[in-house]
């Protein structure tokens, strides 16, 4: 039986453990210098080489020919707007009613456990095919008006990618509504269908917004699920049934072009995407602290 | 006492029918809206399927196994670009899991104020929200060109050894790990992160309490008592980098020949269902869908498991 | 178990519960429970805790019916009508019978709306300002509410939170009020309010109240159900049943079962 050393309670930097501790920790500051020098680095060359080209003239023209010099990215940033407007019309809908059907009316059958399985699959289904399944769907098909590629094409495919989120969010927020507060409506002779409108949903409303907000960020910046369903344009949007240009289809294709003025204009329409998609985060983060408070 | 004398001034006391019909008519529309998920599902897995019938009895598993892409001949087998899916994703993982962990335990141990924390927490998670084609085309004009100069000393130091056996030129299966690493981090930070927080207060003073350090808490409790869901974080993060389409694409060359060199042009199935697709008729967009399929499955699988590790967790501290 | 017949008991029956039984999921959670609540009086709820009495309140406007595997056997009539007959509308029942919660829980809406919600839902067609008025008045939150009708319903004090709830469920004029332990979570002076206003209330209403509180029910009441966990059913499972239902001043004084009498003394509970 040996005793344990007792000496002054001094800090000994000297000590193997204190060694491996500031090794940890050194290694550790290191990993997170890492982790984040990308975003710095990608947030500067985007605000540095797409910040610098950006005007009124750059936002409203449509993209040069090949070869050929100035030009904008007015229809893409028009035909972005489109597209997520029609994936969002067709998702909050969706996911926040089978939200609400997981939160509120299902009694964890055997119904709820699938739909709640199945969400999860389709979160992460990659977004690639999404775009498959739409082409295979509604191009392929000719299903609207026998129109192959179109603006609503790609934006189903957006929306099957945001279903799941919106309906996570949607069923999480409802389920931290108070369920002294639906008794409340109950019990003053509201139908379910009052009650859910009228309280339930407002009152889980913040919460639902941020996640909304996230997924319609997520979706504007999505390429993979546009480049064979909504395909691309180098003209104004013409209706809803036609290809319809997008600014992540954009950056795609002029990023592999040997032009100049094109791969400045991925990195202009880059620029408005992230500054885009970063405000609408912005919005979420506050949105979510409204909802805590 | 006689109530019935009161006034009633409430119309609907007696409830309408067509109050009555729109409550069930909602509840059945919330019904009918959750099934269109499982609708989408059986969906995707009906195009796919069926559309890759006809590669499946052409080329039967065989497909797999070879990698001779070759439209004009029309022999098509995916395996160059199987086998680049699951290296991209692999490697990336080895980078990006302890990466990912040391920044979300340096975020959640005490070890410097509480607002940088906040801040650097914050920042990884709007990496996350950068689109991948915004990264790609960052990783075309600047990572790739950085990184060069590095894997060519590589090339003329280990180029002996297969996986180094080309000299880089440009897109090729090394930068397309790099970016992908990029694309995972917050993940597997965030969910790490999330993991770390559950472990309860208790079980980190019990390991201060008996005279630990701080990382020898770390290591011998904190981390062990939140591996699960690092795991369950993990296996997500790889879903996401097989199923990772935009950034790899525009990195990775899109070359069908097989190389096991990492400075090679390479292909994965995404990059590959991307960069052909559109342009495919006839046997060829079969043979895409079946490698589609063969995407979805490994897929599947690995979110499968991903969403069993994660209940498990719960189930241990809930 | 003894139903004895309550002086009161005579006049008019409001709610009749029949020989009811309620079970979440496997485990029963009260048995075969007889009462003849009176109409237009207060009648209290009492006995230790786990006994049931809060589950057979509510399932006197079918609250329960939110309860996932909560299910009645027997029969409750309302003025004769089983409320738990096939036709019969939940929704339309609680329009009747009005409950208020043991936790105040008004709506994330301002106090005027707070009120005016349950009255525009029951399709009310009267001037809604006096009718906010009102129930306002009858719940005696007035004066202290009369300045800020605009502002959220949270902005007030739990008492006063609590009052607006009751405030709420008179707006839609129900027949009966059902209140589970409605002062539980409140200080004695709100309490003692809430306690004078129910002497108003019940020239109007029927009330069926929970307490736990033996002086309260002293206080409020003029009919008494003790309810009480008994050990009769198999092996350890404890089920809730009424003891005893007469006059509160006969369970009070001289109750005649020996369980009432040792509860109301205080030698257990």
């Amino acid at each position: 039986m040996t005793s344990f050393p007792r000496g002054a309670l001094t800090y000994r930097p000297g000590l193997a453990r204190n060694r491996y501790n500031q090794l940890f920790t050194g290694l550790a500051a290191v990993f997170t210098a890492l982790a984040v020098l990308p975003l710095v680095l990608v947030l500067v060359y985007v605000l540095i080489k797409g910040g610098s080209l950006i005007s009124l003239r750059l936002l409203s023209e449509l993209p040069p020919a090949p070869g050929l010099e100035g030009g904008g990215i007015g229809n893409a940033l028009l035909g972005t707007l489109i597209v997520t407007l029609i994936a969002s019309l067709i998702a909050i809908p969706v996911g926040v009613g089978s939200g609400v059907y997981l939160a509120e009316y299902s009694r964890g059958g055997a119904f709820a456990r699938f739909v709640r399985f199945g969400t999860n699959v389709l979160a992460g289904v990659p977004s690639i095919i999404c775009g498959v399944f739409v082409y295979g769907l509604i191009v392929a098909t000719r299903a609207f008006a026998g129109q192959s590629y179109s603006a609503v094409a790609g934006g189903i495919a957006l929306a099957v990618l945001m279903v799941p989120t919106v309906i996570k969010t949607t069923d999480e927020a409802l389920k931290l509504v108070a369920n002294e507060l639906r008794w409340g409506a109950l019990g003053v002779g509201a139908s379910k269908f009052v009650t859910i409108t009228r309280i339930t949903l407002p009152a889980a409303l913040a919460p639902i917004a941020t996640g909304v907000v996230l997924a319609i960020a997520r979706a504007a910046g999505e390429t993979a699920p546009l480049i064979f369903t909504a395909l691309f344009s180098p003209f104004w949007p013409d209706g809803l049934l036609n290809p319809i240009a997008s600014m992540s289809v954009l950056i795609y294709n002029f990023a592999i072009m040997p032009y100049e003025a094109q791969i400045s204009l991925a990195w202009a329409a880059s620029f408005v995407l992230v500054v885009m998609i970063l405000a609408a985060n912005l919005l979420a983060r506050w949105l979510g602290k409204l909802s805590r408070t | 006492m006689a109530t019935g004398q009161r006034p009633d001034l409430f119309a609907h006391r007696r409830r309408p029918p067509g109050e009555k019909l729109l409550d069930l008519s909602f509840q059945r529309l919330t019904v009918v809206l959750a099934s269109l998920v499982g609708l989408v599902l059986v969906g995707i897995l009906i195009t796919v399927l069926g559309g890759s019938r006809e590669a499946m009895g052409q080329f039967g598993l065989g497909f797999l196994t070879t990698s001779d892409w070759d439209p004009v001949g029309g022999h098509y087998g995916a395996f160059t670009a199987i086998y680049g899916t699951l290296i991209t994703s692999l490697l990336a993982l080895l980078i990006a899991v302890p990466l990912g962990v040391g920044t979300a335990v340096f975020i959640t141990e005490n070890i410097i104020p509480l607002q940088i924390r906040q801040v650097l927490g914050v920042m990884v998670e709007l990496l996350a929200a950068i689109p991948s084609v915004v990264l790609g085309l960052w990783a075309i004009f600047v990572m790739e060109p950085f990184l060069r100069p590095g894997l060519t000393g590589l090339h003329s130091l280990l180029g002996w050894l297969p996986f180094f056996s080309t000299e880089p030129q440009g897109p090729g299966i090394a930068p397309a790990v790099m970016i992908l690493v990029v694309m995972i981090l917050p993940i597997i930070t965030a969910i790490s992160r999330d993991s770390l927080n559950q472990v309860p207060p208790s079980l980190r003073q019990a390991a201060y309490g008996i005279g630990a350090t701080r990382w020898g808490a770390i290591l011998n409790v904190i981390l062990p008592a939140a591996i699960s869901g690092i795991t369950g974080g993990v296996m997500l993060a790889l879903g996401r980098a097989m199923g990772e389409t935009m950034a790899v694409t525009m990195i990775i060359g899109n070359s069908n020949n097989f190389s096991l060199s990492l400075l090679a042009p390479g292909n994965t199935i995404s990059s590959m269902l991307a960069n052909q697709f559109g342009e495919a008729d006839g046997v060829q967009v079969s043979a895409l869908m079946y490698a589609a399929l063969v995407l979805m499955l490994l897929t599947l699988v690995v979110n499968v498991l991903a969403q069993q590790i994660v209940r498990r967790l719960s189930l241990k501290y809930n | 178990m003894t139903v004895s017949s309550p002086s009161t008991m005579a006049t008019d029956t409001c709610i009749a519960v029949q020989n009811v039984s309620i079970s979440y999921g496997s485990q029963e959670a009260v048995r075969g429970v007889y009462m003849d609540i009176p109409r237009g009086k207060v009648t209290a709820f009492i006995g230790p805790s786990g006994c049931g009495k809060s589950t057979v309140l509510r399932a006197l406007n079918r609250m329960n019916d939110l309860i996932e595997g909560c299910s009645l056997k027997g029969r409750v009539l309302f003025d004769g009508h089983d409320l738990y007959a096939k036709n019969v509308d939940p929704v339309e029942v609680r329009r009747r019978i009005g409950m208020v919660f043991q936790k105040p829980n008004p709506f994330p809406k301002t106090i005027y709306e707070n009120i005016a919600f349950g009255a525009r839902i029951n399709g009310f067609r009267g001037n809604m300002d006096e009718l906010v008025e009102r129930s306002l008045r009858k719940a005696a939150l007035w004066d202290e509410a009369k300045d800020k009708l605009n502002e959220s319903g949270y902005a007030l004090s739990g008492g006063q939170q609590q009052r607006l709830c009751i405030a709420r469920a008179i707006a839609i004029e129900p027949e009966v009020i059902l209140m589970d332990e409605p002062c539980s979570a409140l200080d004695p002076i709100s309490t003692l309010k809430i306690e004078e206003m129910m002497h108003e209330l019940k020239k109007s209403y029927t009330i069926v109240i929970v307490t736990h509180n033996m002086q309260q029910a002293v206080r409020v009441s003029d009919v008494t159900g003790f309810f009480n966990v008994s050990n009769r059913a198999e092996g350890d499972r404890k089920v809730g049943c009424l003891v005893e239902f007469a006059d509160t001043e006969q369970i009070f004084n001289s109750p005649s079962q020996q369980a009432t009498q040792d509860y109301v003394s205080g030698r257990f509970g």
